[in-house]
């Protein structure tokens, strides 16, 4: 069998396995982990909905072969908070009503946190650019840039 | 995806020369594994070099030498590209989303693909993706496409921005051939595309990009990369224009200007530069330098607007050169 080897953390959890090097870090986490908060919404680096934290920059997951991020320390949604213990970040999107049917959310709080890891935002317009690469088809976008904003500056 | 043998590649392999040119390489791959994923690359064998000791900037007499694996978003972060090179860290962060920029690299950055919609479409002639097959572009839809530099078998424009920004200042390509470093000026990387526009760039299977290097000049005073595009955020150049200016008393000492969205590579005449050396900086020099630098233009019918677009926009991203706000 064609595989190869990857040495990763997940989540904070050590991993260390073979895999086919065509898997995706997103359809390794969605249909090998069951981890479904990271969404497949276009497969191809445009909609922004499999964004996860790699090394705490964000990226699309879908563009990513596992086997290229030996050594990598990966975040997704599941790591960041819990139904019973919402990140802060989680906890400002229900706070702000920054999402509408959902879907987009996880890929958003993500790219909030890489956004604030970054520590690279200097105007509004920096703000807007750095989140175009999350689309939300519910255009709930008034509530996920004051969503945006406020993890930014608070915390 | 079609399956592929996978390498991951450690500086002993690149001595032997062997993986790479039997192999795509692969770095950040973000237009690679899309290009996979629509069958457009069909590559066996993916080498990675993920691994390869190219992730470092390193500032010098010289300038500043950006490695070929710093990502886009560290190249455009770094404080010395912030403050020496304002015109490259306007023109990365203009281009693709904050996720595209945390991934792509800069080698891969300068050997991305073009964006031409019939070369992602398999069931379409394209003459870059299937030589000899015809170009569905010339005679369709081609408001993205190329009004300079053309040829009967392919349109296409190279989309990068960052390589817009690199041609104006002239950087230099090093590249690891057969154990030897090559040095190779921009303007000589990519290629136009004749009748061969499978071949984007100049560059021999077996061949890799390790740096990029940044001359001393950086035209931090008087630059401007201005970007027009069918939406304000991450979205391809329709045109882009890097300029940069010296000027002194009111004259031109030096003046550099590429354009991108126009070509198959970044557009820049050095002879029509030299031109302008010695004239008044101002808007009628600039719409002389303008004509002079697109001259020849031709376009293809959903495109036609790009000609007085491009001209337009060299002149605006001049006087914003000149008088920066």
């Amino acid at each position: 069998m064609n595989t190869n080897p990857v040495h990763f953390t997940l989540n904070g959890k050590p991993v260390k396995i073979s895999i086919e090097p065509w898997t995706t870090l997103l359809d390794y986490l969605r249909y090998h982990k069951k981890l479904v908060g990271t969404k497949k919404g276009c497969d191809h680096g445009q909609c922004g909905a499999c964004t996860v934290l790699v090394d705490g920059n964000s990226v699309n997951s879908c563009l990513c072969l596992l086997v290229s991020l030996d050594g990598k320390d990966i975040t997704t949604i599941e790591g960041i908070g819990t139904a019973d213990n919402l990140s802060v970040e989680q906890q400002i999107f229900i706070e702000e009503d920054a999402y509408q049917c959902g879907f987009c959310t996880p890929g958003q709080i993500c790219s909030t946190i890489a956004m604030r890891n970054r520590g690279e935002i200097n105007s509004e317009e920096e703000l807007k650019d750095w989140m175009s690469g999350n689309l939300c088809r519910c255009a709930a976008y008034k509530n996920l840039t004051k969503a945006a904003r406020r993890i930014y500056k608070e915390s | 995806m079609k399956p592929f043998q996978y390498t991951r590649l450690s500086t002993q392999d690149l001595a032997s020369g062997t993986t790479l040119r039997d192999s795509t390489i692969l770095a950040g791959g973000t237009n690679l594994i899309d290009l996979m994923k629509y069958g457009v690359e069909k590559p066996d064998r993916l080498a990675d070099i993920g691994k390869l000791p190219y992730a470092q900037i390193e500032e010098s007499d010289e300038g500043l030498l950006l490695g070929a694996l710093v990502t886009n978003a560290d190249t455009a972060y770094h404080s010395a590209v912030k403050k020496t090179y304002p015109l490259l860290h306007k023109a990365i962060l203009s281009a693709a989303s904050a996720q595209l920029r945390n991934r792509a690299t800069n080698g891969g950055n300068l050997l991305q693909r073009t964006r031409c919609y019939y070369f992602y479409d398999t069931a379409m002639p394209c003459n870059k993706r299937e030589p000899g097959s015809g170009c569905a572009a010339i005679n369709g839809f081609n408001r993205i496409h190329a009004i300079l530099g053309t040829s009967a078998s392919c349109i296409a424009t190279h989309p990068s921005d960052m390589c817009v920004a690199l041609a104006a200042l002239e950087a230099e390509v090093h590249v690891l051939r057969k154990g030897a470093t090559l040095v190779i000026p921009f303007d000589q990387l990519h290629r136009l595309p004749g009748d061969h526009p499978e071949k984007d760039h100049n560059l021999e299977p077996g061949d890799l990009i390790t740096h990029i290097q940044l001359p001393t000049e950086g035209f931090s005073d008087h630059f401007e990369y201005l970007k027009i595009r069918d939406r304000e955020s991450y979205a391809f150049a329709l045109i882009s224009v890097a300029a940069c200016l010296k000027v002194s008393e009111g004259k031109i000492e030096d003046i550099r200007v590429a354009l991108g969205g126009v070509a198959h590579k970044p557009w820049k005449l050095k002879k029509v530069e030299k031109e302008m050396i010695g004239k008044v900086a101002s808007t009628d020099n600039f719409q002389f330098f303008a004509e002079r630098l697109i001259q020849g233009a031709q376009s293809f019918g959903t495109n036609d607007f790009k000609i007085l677009l491009v001209k337009r926009a060299i002149v605006r991203a001049l006087n914003s050169a000149l008088n920066p706000s």
